[in-house]
């Protein structure tokens, strides 16, 4: 069963992670990222650019709204995701325990759709 | 009533509740087995009493009028169900003249069943802490749900499920009988450890969940005792839990950095704890019946002679340990086998104790690879050492614990 753990910081994490990146928060998240790998539950996970770079579009009325900024308007913003095979929500959580986000900011754990949706959406 | 007045009955309800919320729930559902309605009547006794007694005054005898008001709330409950109520026995429970067992202040404690039914065999073991939580002490599902790392939402379908078995899977609400009393003793003890968190083995490795419940599982442990006094392993737990108590201060720095055992400074442990602990392993120890939870008390204490000849007895700990790895070989024991084997020993012999444990097995056991790493740095294996660290760096959840392994590994 597939999970994602999404990953939000708050807006001093962002720019900790413009500023100074040879700091000791990145050997964190290396670590972790060594851990998932060799517990074997890691799928794939990706970063995002600062929120501020983000731009939201929206059909209203078959006209184009485009707004700077990401869609929802709140001080923790979308920073990254990972994807992880494990057996159940519980051992979910404890990995998003460990993930160094979750001590400043916030992890999201959700569940991935079933293939069946997935494959509906790709048409496979 | 004046405000101050109001806050004092608050207190009162807040101290009597707590005091008396396992009494009166093992009291309540001793006969019915029905945890789920006796904890809904006495939540709505404790309304009750939120409503009442600012006006009317604390009643003398709290605890008895709770109950009244609880037995009240459970007929209501049960006639709610619509159950035939005169085939039921419990009716008869319920509806006897009520005021007599009320006004005198005794009735039976029935909390030492209540915990031998919670950590039933046919329980989920996963269980057996969250329902002791519950019905024992009171507390609700979302802050259990914290302690567990499990959404509050599951903790609570988990505990009613747990609960709906103990109704109708005939889970006798009994004392085990002798012969069975080790194992089953055994299973309440492991619940209330549990509820103490795992990671006060003063390992690198320290569990921030744990430390939450510390209180409570302090709290169980001496009911327990109060319930089967003169068990040995009964005051054994107690008098480890006490030990790794006294340390709770000592463990983090003064900016909240982590602060392994072997640099914390003695003077900031709890002498009064540590007497207590002391005062309980001595008894336990005089029938000669040594458990488990003697033997780790006994390691505490030897960790805690440092207090007054500044040094640590290693050989003597090793040998604690062995004789401990004998009746409990877990993961846990032998991690913390190995650290004490490299201060008695030296870390070549301590490595061959963590390889002697299969790979398989602590993948994801955080403490091992934080041993691993401390050994490996002492032997000069700085490559190797850097590996481990980043396994138990990777694995931690306290932040002040990844920050220490972050510092350590350089």
């Amino acid at each position: 069963m597939q999970f994602a753990l999404m990953i939000y910081h708050t807006p001093e994490e962002f720019d900790m992670r413009k500023n100074d990146y040879s700091d000791p928060h990145l050997a964190a998240w290396r670590a972790y990222y060594k851990a998932l790998v060799e517990a074997g539950v890691y799928v794939g996970a990706n970063a995002l650019e600062v929120p501020e770079t983000g731009t939201t579009v929206r059909i209203k009325e078959g006209k184009r709204r485009v707004q700077d900024g990401p869609y929802a308007d709140t001080k923790e913003q979308l920073a990254g995701f990972i994807i992880l095979e494990l057996p159940s929500v519980d051992a979910a959580l404890e990995w998003a325990a460990r993930c160094p986000g979750a001590a400043r900011g916030a992890v999201e754990v959700r569940p991935l759709a079933p293939e069946a949706m997935r494959r509906g959406f790709t048409g496979e | 009533m004046n405000e101050v007045g109001q806050e004092d009955t608050h207190r009162t309800i807040e101290r009597v509740a707590r005091e008396s919320y396992g009494r009166l729930v093992a009291y309540l559902s001793v006969d019915t087995h029905d945890l789920a309605s006796a904890e809904d009547a006495l939540s709505n006794a404790l309304v009750s009493a939120l409503n009442h007694w600012p006006q009317d005054g604390v009643p003398k005898n709290p605890e008895a009028w709770l109950l009244t008001a609880a037995r009240h709330s459970l007929i209501d409950v049960i006639r709610h169900q619509k159950v035939v109520l005169e085939s039921q026995p419990t009716l008869k429970f319920l509806t006897e003249d009520s005021t007599e067992t009320t006004l005198s202040t005794q009735f039976p404690d029935e909390r030492l069943k209540l915990m031998f039914v919670c950590a039933h065999p046919a329980i989920d073991p996963a269980m057996h802490t969250p329902l002791m939580l519950q019905t024992v002490l009171g507390l609700d599902a979302a802050r259990i749900a914290q302690a567990f790392l499990i959404a509050p939402k599951t903790m609570g379908q988990r505990l009613f499920r747990a609960k709906t078995k103990i109704r109708s899977g005939g889970i006798p609400f009994e004392i085990p009988q002798e012969s069975d009393l080790p194992e089953r003793l055994d299973a309440v003890l492991e619940a209330i450890y549990a509820a103490f968190g795992i990671g006060w083995d003063d390992m690198a490795g320290a569990d921030q969940r744990g430390r939450d419940l510390a209180e409570e599982a302090l709290w169980l442990a001496r009911v327990l005792l109060q319930l089967m006094p003169g068990e040995a392993e009964v005051q054994g737990l107690l008098a480890l839990i006490l030990h790794c108590e006294a340390r709770r201060s000592a463990r983090r720095g003064p900016d909240g950095h982590y602060v392994p055992l072997s640099e914390q400074n003695p003077k900031q442990w709890s002498l009064p704890l540590m007497e207590e602990a002391e005062r309980h392993l001595t008894e336990a120890l005089k029938p000669g019946r040594v458990g488990r939870f003697q033997l780790e008390a006994a390691i505490q204490s030897v960790h805690a002679e440092r207090a007054r000849s500044g040094r640590t007895d290693w050989a003597a700990i090793v040998l604690f340990y062995e004789q401990l790895l004998r009746i409990s070989p877990a993961l846990g024991t032998r991690a913390g086998y190995a650290a004490v084997v490299a201060e008695a020993h030296g870390p070549e012999q301590a490595i061959a104790v963590l390889d002697a444990i299969a790979l398989d097995d602590v993948s994801g056991y955080q403490p091992y690879w934080a041993v691993r790493a401390h050994l490996l740095q002492r032997l000069g294996k700085t490559r190797e050492a850097a590996d481990a660290y980043d396994r138990a760096i990777g694995l931690a959840e306290d932040p002040a614990v990844r920050e220490f392994l972050l510092r350590k590994r350089g």
